[in-house]
This record gives C-alpha cells, structure tokens and sequence, in this order.
C-alpha cells in the first residue's frame, strides 16, 4: 500500500467531509455560479481553513470569470492547485546532520506531544537511530510515566526525573548521557503549555538555553505540536511558540478524524513553518511523513 | 490576527457617521465584521450565518433608540443574540435523589479529561459538601490511571482503578466501590476517543448503559475548530449529553466552540476550565463568553474575583487612607497586593474591556509585577511611610538592592504621585461624604455596583487607580485601562482604543510613553 492510500484511508474521514461536499454542488448537473461558490467557500471553512477559504475561492471566481471553470472537474483540478499552492515548499522527514541531534518538541495542552514523540521514537529506531528520550514534563502528573511506557515499547532509552523536577535539569542530563552513551538522537519531551503563559515560554527558553549551552547549535529541531482538530487558534499557537523557541517545524496530531489540519493553511500563510509529521492514529506505527500533495489529494480525492 | 469586533465594527460603521439608524443597506457591513469575527473564534459557518440573519432582525426591529449610536445598537444587539444562543444562565450539576450520583466524563483525546475530572471532584467536595470517588477508566493512554492516582493523592480523594476488567467493567465496579465507601459522587475519566472510531464509541456507550449516569458531559478544547460540533453531534447521539464542559480558556481561543456545542447539544455548558491548577474551573456565563467571543473583556467576571477575594476590611481600610489623604507607598504596596490576589495579571487584565484582544500585544506580566514589589520590599519602613526623604541617593540604594535601575525607581514614584494628586482631587469634589459606605467600597475596587468600571470621577476606584484612571465602562471599546504602564512603568502597552479618559496628567504620560518607546526600540 502506498503512501497516498495509506493517507487516503486514514484521512478518509476528512475526504468525506470535504470531498463528498464538493460532488454535492455539482449534483444535479449544476453550473458553477456565484452561490456555488459560496457554498464551497462554506466546506472549506468547515474544513478549518479560516479566511484561507475566501482567498481560495477569491482565486476560483477569477478563473470563473476568466471562463476556465466548467463542472466539477475542473473546479477540483483549480482547488487542488490553489490548496497546493498555499502549502510550505520545504517539508518531509528529518536528515540527521549531527550526531547526537537533539530535537525539542514543545505545544499546548493536550495537544499529543508525548504521543507523537513515542512515534518518533520509534521511527527514527527503526531507521536503526540510537535514540533517547528525555522526559522534560516534569509538571503534569504521570507524564514522565507515560513516556517511560513508550520508551520501553519501543525499546529506546529514558532520562526521567521526579515530578516537579526542573525540567531544563532534565534535558540537560539528556544531553550528557546522550554524549556519554553515544545516541544518535535526543527526543525532548517538554510540559504542555498555553502559548499566553509568559512564564512558562520563558522556562521552554530557559530548556532551550540549557541545551545549547552543552551541545553548540542544539537543539537542532524545535517541533510545534499541533492538535490536528484546532481551528484558529492554531495560528496563534505557531506564532508564539516560534517567537519564543524559533521553531523549526511542525507536527499535525489526530488527523484521522473529520475536518482536520485545515489550519496548516492559516498557519503557512502566517508563520511559514514546515509540515514534518502528521500523526493519524493511536499506533505507535501512525506517523507518516507530511507531504502536501497527498494531504491535499486526500482531501480532495473522489469517493 | 484577532482583531477586536468592536474594531472591526468601528471601521464598518466610520462610513455611515452622523446616521441616526441603522438600516438595511448600512448594516451590512457590520453584519460581515460580525460574520467574520465569529468565524475567527471557530463558530460552525452554517450558525455563523444563521446567527447573522437573526441579528439583522434584532437590529433593525429595535428601531431608534435614544443617545445609542447605531454601532452600539448593532453591538448590543449582537451580544444579546450570542447569550440568548450560550443561554441559559449557570447551569448546575443535578444531583441523584438516590446517592451516589454517577457523573461520565467523555470527550476527544487531549481535551483535558482527566485534569477536569480532578478539578471537578475537588470544586464538589468545597463547594458542594460532597464525597467524591473518581474512577480511571482510561486504560488505553499510558499512565493515564496513574495520572488521576497522583492527582487523587494531591486533592486527597480516592481514585478507583482494578487492573485486568474492560473500561465499562471498571466504571460499573466503581460505582459499586462508591456505594460501598459511602461516597455520594462518581465520576467517571474515560479514555479519550475519537467520534469516528465506531469501536471505542460503543466501548462509552457500553459504560453509560452499565453505570447509567446522571450527568453526561463532553469535555471539550476550547481551541477546538469545526470539528467540534461534528464530534459534540455524534457523542450527543450516543450518549446523551446533559451537559458541556470546556476547557483550556486561559489561552486566547476565542471560544466560538461554546455557540456551537450549545447549538448542536442544546445541552448548557456546566463549567469552564481557566488555568493548570486544580481550583482552575469556573461556572460558565454566557454573557461573559458573548463577551470573549467578540473581544469586549469580561468586567462581570473581574468584579466578581475582587468581591471573592478582597475582603471588606481591607477596602475599608485602604478607602480610610485614600479620604483622608494619609496614602503612603506602604498603602500603595498593599493596594498593589491586594489587587494581585485576584489572580496572574494577564488573567485580570484580560477581563478588562477592551483588553481582550490585546492581550497577544501586551507584555505584562508577573515578574514585572514582582519587580515592582521588589522595590517597595527594598525600601525601609521609614521610607515608605515617609516617602518625602527619598532623595536620589536613597532611591539609587533602592534600585540597587531591588536589582533594577534607578529609573524603575523614578517611574514608581511617578505613579505614586500621580496617585496621590487623584485623591486630593476625589476629596475635593467631597466625594467621601456623599458616597453611601457600599458605594465607597465599589468604587474603591474600582467599580460600580452594576458591574461596570466606576467613572472615572477622580480615579478613586483602587483599580483605576492603579492603572490610572479608568474610562466608563459599557459598551464598544469604553473603559479601557488607561495609563497601564503608568503603573507597570517600563514597558509600553497599546494604546487602548475609545478610552474616554482626558485628564492632562494622562495625556502627558502618553507623550512620555510614546517617547520612550520610541527610545526602546532602536
């Protein structure tokens, strides 16, 4: 099964919402018209891609009027294009350039850092990486926990402390068993944190500090966790976080359900960040990595 | 990026300045704004629509109203429209004539389950007298039973968990252990799941059939976009919600997930979560989230934190001061404290109006805060009650031993004399003798008794005071706290917009701000 299908079945859900939508308008043998286009503007906003959608469909009317839209097909070949468009031009998987190379993946609340770090994890071992965890969250309850639970599934190494530990002190303890035991990759899990919390972007600054200090140019990814199910706020999320810690990249969690990643359109437009991963399950297996054309193909792609 | 509604609608109505009313072809415009601001905050496009149809009607059916300018009219009639929509006012938790009452948590992985569900058990236990069992019945997310044992530990209430049964089985044996320990209260934290997952859904079906809850309620993030109201749509059809409870909204998310949750549910949001701590959970207001949703503050909810958290003798005590024109820097050190018992300063100033959608602009925070009582906590008790001996080489001591320089120093006795000049001018205009002893209080916390900021007659109000002054309260973009960063010194906040402040003494600190901000960022 190729990559495309694999999306296109886990996706499959997002495909239903908007793609299904779209063979609705047409139904009946419809003409492409401004209402037509109103109401497709109202699937791509069901779809999270905020005001994204209008310019999207700014950019059908032209072609419309220009006489270039005629049905369905070519309606889709146009969103497809424009969609395309609107998405970064650098993504995919990581290259290990340094040795260890320390990846920092931070996020709001809840958002699945620690899940997809496990799936991380997982990866780059399977890729035959020596990889290490450190478990920065030293804040919610079990958190460290949960992480030792995947590291041990996955058979990577952990670096954990006690709860309310200082997580910086975590990651640098990290770092110098990494150097010691010879890891090719430190994954650094951090707390959730809202992106308004001043104070704690200042403790994910501090981390970050910390880990620069022991390892010069570390770390060398910083990745934005981004719950696939956020609408709006999302923008804001990859806007602050990137304004405290720079961050490098992004991974889109959850999006196996409907109406999903919608905002990494917002957020391209806005921030401009790369799409590494999206995660699209609850396996440890489901991490795929982003590429726009299959995302946008399984959004769009015909039942 | 969110920009204000009432900004938005400022630039809509600048056009139709000097019209009287609003009418069909003039109130289109704001209709659009309206439209685009609830889609910004993540309202479901189809309830956006509808909502701005039935606003047009309310607006144009109140016909002219006297000294409301359209753009006012059209604002009211939007707020009223989305709190009839989040309506009905503080819903609360029903609780079984029969004990123990079973209350299910459900909801999206990452929606913040299990922390509610601690929030919840403790808010129960202070508030309502209750004895709350919790049951982890999460046994897919890694240490996800191990998470709410540790929280259990912290708040001291007993967590229910038996290795080796099915999530439904475990939730029916709790029910079982409450009744057993003569707990009155269940709740149930289950595993987070996704809507489309047929499997898991019929796995919370399965539980609510076996432990027939009271309450049913979907937790829900309140960053949460479209997808909200597909998901609230399928848990609704099979579990039967009674209720919504969302959470996360200490963040800046908009929260236009509450219109469409209650839309689609028809169910109230019980309760809202506002912070990491477990005390963090507030019952939700409508009116206050009508406010957020359309960047207007939320004055109601700060005079609410000032009357649960300052207590009457110490706003006597501090109005006392204030009238008799005795304040020192020791009184405006206690002011200071007194006003940060109501909570981390983003939180408070967030609920001011008009602030709303600055707070992304804004940088004030609590260290600023502790930077500042670091100054009067480094000043000798004798200077602080005297602060007339405070020359510059006393000041210069100060600075040094508070870490900062002389110039936060400056600023603060700036601010103080500023403050102090106000009450002069409140005791002039006799406000003392005519002010009833509850209305001195009000106006001391800086408010009316209606809930709305004190006009600004002196500043007496002690949070105007500490910012300066505030502007009357009210709708669009009135009472803004002016002169922020009179008090926070340093750093420069915007500018308020509609402030209706027009003391000289603001006006020059405007002009000195604006300098030294310039300064700043070369």
């Amino acid at each position: 099964m190729g990559l495309f299908d694999r999306l296109k079945t886990r996706l499959g859900r997002t495909r239903s919402a908007l793609a299904d939508g779209i063979s609705g308008l047409f139904r009946g043998g419809r003409e492409m018209d401004a209402a037509l286009l109103g109401e497709l503007e109202e699937l791509l906003y069901n779809a999270d891609l905020g005001s994204v959608a209008s310019e999207v469909v700014e950019d059908l009317s032209r072609k419309h009027k220009r006489g270039e839209l005629n049905g369905e097909a070519d309606t889709r070949d146009a969103l497809r294009a424009s969609l395309l468009a609107r998405l970064p031009e650098v993504w995919g998987e990581i290259e290990f350039t340094h040795t260890p190379t320390v990846i920092l993946v931070v996020g709001v609340n809840g958002s699945g850092k620690t899940t997809s770090i496990a799936k991380l994890a997982h990866r780059f071992h399977s890729q035959g990486k020596h990889v290490l965890v450190g478990a920065c969250d030293t804040y919610r309850a079990a958190a460290a926990e949960q992480l030792e639970i995947w590291a041990a599934r996955s058979e990577v190494e952990i670096v954990r402390k006690d709860e309310g530990a200082d997580p910086a002190s975590v990651a640098f303890e990290s770092l110098e068993t990494a150097l010691v035991l010879g890891h090719d990759v430190v994954i650094l899990d951090t707390a959730g944190r809202l992106h308004t919390q001043t104070n704690l972007m200042d403790e994910l600054r501090k981390i970050q500090r910390v880990v620069s200090r022991k390892i010069e140019g570390a770390p060398h990814e910083v990745w934005l966790v981004l719950d696939g199910t956020n609408g709006q706020n999302a923008v804001q999320q990859a806007r602050l976080f990137t304004e405290a810690v720079d961050v490098t990249g992004l991974i889109v969690s959850k999006l196996d359900g409907t109406a999903r990643g919608g905002a990494i359109f917002g957020i391209e437009r806005e921030v401009g960040l790369p799409v590494r991963y999206i995660g699209t399950g609850e396996a440890m297996e489901l991490l795929e990595v982003f590429e726009p054309q299959a995302f946008v193909d399984a959004i769009l792609a015909e039942a | 990026m969110f920009e204000t509604l009432t900004k938005r609608l400022s630039g809509a109505f600048g056009a139709f300045r000097g019209q009287r009313e609003l009418t069909e072809e003039n109130i289109e415009d704001g209709l659009r704004a309206v439209r685009t601001a609830l889609l910004e905050a993540d309202v479901q496009f189809q309830l956006a629509r509808d909502f701005t149809a039935r606003v047009k009607e309310r607006a144009l059916g109140a016909g002219i109203v006297k000294g409301v300018d359209p753009s006012q009219q059209f604002v009211h009639a939007v707020h009223a429209e989305l709190v009839e929509m989040m309506g009905p006012e503080d819903a609360k938790i029903r609780f079984a004539s029969q004990p123990p009452t079973v209350l299910l948590l459900a909801g999206l992985q990452g929606a913040g389950k299990t922390t509610t569900c601690a929030k919840l058990a403790k808010r129960m236990r202070e508030r309502g007298g209750r004895k709350p069992l919790m049951v982890a019945a999460d046994i897919k997310r890694p240490a996800a039973v191990e998470q709410l044992r540790v929280l259990g530990r912290k708040l001291d209430i007993p967590v229910f968990h038996q290795e080796g049964l099915t999530a439904p089985e475990v939730c029916a044996a709790g029910v079982a252990a409450a009744r057993a320990q003569g707990c009155d209260l269940v709740l149930l934290d289950t595993a987070g799941r996704l809507h489309v997952d047929d499997e898991l859904m019929a796995e919370v079906a399965d539980i609510a059939r076996l432990t027939k809850p009271h309450e049913t309620v979907l937790v829900v993030d309140s960053m949460t976009g479209q997808d909200a109201v597909r998901s609230a749509q399928a848990f609704h059809e099979r579990l039967e919600l009674t209720g919504v409870i969302l959470t996360k909204l200490d963040g800046d998310a908009r929260g236009g997930a509450a219109v469409s949750l209650k839309a689609v549910t028809g169910r109230p949001i019980l309760f809202i979560g506002t912070g990491e701590k477990l005390d963090d959970l507030d019952a939700f207001h409508p009116e206050r989230m009508a406010g957020r949703i359309l960047g207007m503050g939320d004055v109601v909810g700060l005079v609410e934190e000032a009357q649960d958290k300052i207590s009457e003798q110490d706003a006597e005590a501090a109005y006392q001061k204030m009238v008799l024109g005795s304040f020192t820097l020791e009184d405006m050190l206690a002011q200071i404290r007194m006003f940060r018992k109501l909570g981390p300063m983003k939180k408070v100033l967030g609920m001011m109006p008009g602030m709303g959608g600055m707070m992304d602009k804004i940088d004030v925070d609590d260290r600023q805060m502790n930077r500042l009582e670091a100054l009067f906590t480094s000043m000798t008790p004798k200077e602080r009650l005297h602060p007339e001996v405070l020359d510059m080489s006393r000041r210069r001591r100060i600075a040094r031993g508070s870490g900062q320089d002389v110039g936060a120093m400056n600023d603060l006795l700036k601010s103080f004399k500023g403050m102090k000049q106000m009450m002069k001018q409140m005791n002039k205009l006799g406000l003392g003798a005519k002010l009833g002893s509850k209305a001195k209080k009000d106006a001391l916390r800086g408010m009316s008794a209606d809930g709305e900021l004190a006009p600004d007659v002196g500043g007496g109000g002690m949070l105007s005071g500490l910012f300066g002054g505030g502007g009357g309260g009210g709708l669009p973009g009135g009472g803004a706290p002016e002169g922020l960063e009179g008090m926070l010194g340093q750093r420069g906040a915007p500018r308020p917009m509609g402030s209706s402040s027009t003391r000289k003494q603001q006006k020059k600190k405007k002009k000195d701000k604006k300098k030294s901000r310039k300064g700043r960022r070369k």
